[in-house]
């Protein structure tokens, strides 16, 4: 009897693990709970409706089931290294995220020691990428994005005194806040930065410092909950100048808050709703079937542009698997430098550093009466 | 000058009326349990969540407020009953981790519940208004929450110094056997701290966060740790030491915020010297200072010793 059951055993164990040879593990480093909570959600969801859409990849000749590996890295830097820990125990092929530079670069070097590949989503920040050979991005980075919007506040919104807010050791917003200041003073403007401590709800103060300074646009590429809680108060307090954001302000929380009052916000993003129908229609649909996957869109079925990127981030990791035709991990790192394809959000192909290729961005704003985003221009840097 | 300096004061006499709301549970807990409930910050931003949650599932707003002010002092006996009074006669050590251990409950249920998402707090008619005073242009709450606190302040000292519960509060805090060998049922007394102060955190809730929209699991931690400190400043057990500490360090803190302008329209400094950073700091040092010169607060107990 005993035999038996020990054949029996014995027979399951090489069942999955035969079953286990059939999947290919791609790794999920986001933030789904801290600040970052509400973006690094709306990032998966871009992957989880890749998944459901191409659930299988073809790697050397055989089939294999795609499977998520998620990993919460907090939205900090501390409990990051032990969410990029997790992943790299768990024998992901490669790692997609993470929403937030200053996340990814704190898991960075876990990755790097397994040999193991990272395809940064939507973090900006130059150091990501830099001095490594196993990070690389799809999006564009924060020279770019701070150039940019030092540009349109200058040039289209014709101001000359800006006033900058980002979260202290915070590499993301002090990063930006750095390259926006070289660009707007570049273009003859004065800038005040100042920075609030993590935890801050009131920011009163800092907007009356704005007022007092005479700032024409109120820059603060923060994160979700810090930008709701700014948009708020702006309102409140009757602020008159613009409020200029980055990608991270790219969320219908934040267009929600800014219904119904007279605040501007204007921020660059990487997608806009109507670039690709074809992806807007098929999200929409899956958001509107799937009621978790709704709330953690935020209640609506808004698209936001992390999603977008999150979806291509997919699917740039299964043309890697291709490319390497084999789910090893070295391979496909290997593999990275040479991919390229075409996302719903523009081409991709990586540079020497493993930084996308892109020169352009989308400016856009919300529209205060529907609380919708809505396009204002596509704005091209050389 | 006035016109520079005005806002920053009247953000911190709001929000110091909503620290002083939270920093009575402290120093009244305190003073009669001699225990730093550190669940009390959260208990504060439970009351936030619940509010989100009832407004959100069709529950009249004007029935929500003393809904939630209801459930938060539900919330502050139960918390009382199972993590504190089991403890009653350990260590004071463990009743302190006991209730470390219960702010961390509060947090991960609403991280839980919320799945990590910010909610924001239901927009409350008539307080959430903008109105111009002195031409600073802020939210009618503002204004509300600093008289509504010393309202609820005098109402308070007064059920503490003239009614029977309050002398028997005030016999606790003194003697804790003795009174209990007087005939005072304690158990009643303790709860009835409780409920008071958690009842004052869900009134500073339904203020803080409609000034301060956004509510997340951990909303609690820095006002909470704001008003533990302003209770220490004013000197621990002492509710109009809380008060005034609280007021101090909103105020204070807020000024810090706008220190930079304000020296530079008056022409102390040439330009931006980036003191806004050490709002914070400031306060955390300023515990320190107390503590080392002070350790008994503004308004604190004398300690006399018995021959």
């Amino acid at each position: 009897m005993k035999k038996v059951l020990a054949i029996v055993l014995a027979m399951m164990l090489v069942l999955s693990a035969a079953a286990m040879a059939e999947t290919v593990k791609i790794g999920v480093f986001e933030p789904a709970s801290g600040d970052s909570g509400a973006g690094g959600k709306q990032e998966m969801l871009g992957m989880q409706y890749a998944n459901k859409e191409t659930p299988t990849v073809e790697v050397g000749g055989t089939t294999y089931d795609v499977e998520l590996v998620y990993a919460d890295n907090g939205s900090s830097t501390d409990k990051a290294p032990s969410a990029a820990q997790q992943l790299v125990s768990e024998g992901v092929s490669v790692v997609l995220g993470s929403y937030g530079s200053g996340v990814s670069i704190a898991g960075s070097q876990y990755f790097a020691d397994a040999n193991i590949p990272a395809i940064g989503v939507t973090c900006t920040n130059p150091q990501v990428t830099a001095g490594n050979s196993h990070y690389f991005r799809i999006c564009f980075l924060d020279p770019f994005q701070g150039t940019v919007l030092a540009n349109y506040a200058s040039k289209e919104l014709g101001a000359t005194v800006a006033y900058c807010l980002g979260e202290l050791g915070n590499d993301y917003d002090q990063g930006l806040l750095t390259y926006f200041k070289q660009a707007f003073e570049g273009l003859g403007g004065t800038v005040v930065t100042e920075s609030f401590p993590t935890g801050t709800a009131d920011f009163t103060s800092y907007l009356t410092n704005a007022a007092n300074y005479g700032a024409q646009v109120f820059f603060c590429p923060v994160s979700i909950a810090y930008s709701t809680q700014i948009v708020q108060q702006a309102a409140s307090q009757g602020a008159t100048f613009p409020i200029l954001g980055s990608d991270t302000l790219d969320s219908n929380v934040v267009a929600n808050a800014a219904k119904g009052t007279n605040v501007q916000v204007i921020i660059t993003t990487f997608y806009q709703e109507g670039a690709s129908p074809e992806f807007d229609e098929g999200f929409k649909a899956w958001l509107n079937e799937d009621s978790e996957a709704m709330t953690n869109n935020g209640g609506n079925d808004m698209i936001s542009a992390v999603s977008a990127m999150g979806y291509d981030a997919y699917y740039t990791a299964l043309e890697a698997l291709k490319a390497a035709g084999s789910v090893d991990s070295a391979a496909v790192l290997a593999a990275l430098p040479g991919v390229s394809l075409t996302g719903v959000s523009g081409a991709i192909a990586f540079d020497e550093v493993g930084d996308a290729i892109r020169n352009s961005a989308f400016i856009k704003k919300i529209n205060n009466e529907t609380g919708d985003w809505e396009f204002v221009t596509e704005q091209t840097v050389e | 000058m006035w016109n520079t300096v005005f806002p920053y004061l009247l953000s911190g006499i709001s929000v110091g009326g909503q620290y002083a709301l939270i920093a009575i549970g402290y120093t009244m807990v305190y003073g009669i349990l001699r225990l730093i409930n550190f669940a009390h910050g959260d208990v504060f931003m439970v009351a936030g969540i619940i509010m989100v949650y009832m407004a959100a599932s069709g529950v009249p707003l004007w029935l929500c407020i003393p809904l939630v002010l209801i459930l938060t002092a539900v919330i502050g006996f139960v918390i009382e009953r199972v993590a504190y009074k089991p403890l009653r006669t350990a260590p004071r050590m463990s009743a302190m981790i006991s209730a470390i251990g219960v702010s961390y409950t509060l947090q991960n249920l609403v991280l839980y519940v919320t799945g990590g998402l910010n909610q924001i707090y239901p927009t409350i008619p008539w307080i959430s208004d903008s109105v111009t005073i002195l031409g600073a242009t802020t939210k009618m709450v503002t204004v509300v929450t600093p008289i509504l606190t010393l309202i609820l302040v005098v109402a308070l000292v007064q059920l503490i110094n003239h009614t029977k519960i309050g002398m028997a509060m005030r016999a606790v805090s003194r003697d804790f056997e003795t009174s209990q060998l007087m005939g005072i049922k304690i158990n009643r007394v303790i709860s009835t701290t409780f409920v008071i102060g958690t009842f004052l955190a869900g009134v500073a809730s339904v203020l803080y966060f409609t000034n301060y929209t956004t509510v997340i699991q951990t909303s609690g931690a820095m006002p909470g740790l704001k008003a533990f400190v302003a209770a220490v400043f004013g000197g621990i057990g002492s509710i109009p030491g809380a008060v005034v500490g609280a007021f101090i360090i909103g105020i204070a803190e807020n000024i810090i915020k706008g220190l930079d302008i304000i020296l530079f329209k008056a022409g102390v400094i040439s330009g931006p010297m980036g003191l806004a950073t050490f709002s914070d700091a400031f306060t955390f040092a300023l515990l320190i200072i107390i503590l080392a010169v002070k350790p008994t607060g503004l308004f604190g107990e004398k300690i006399t010793d018995k021959v």
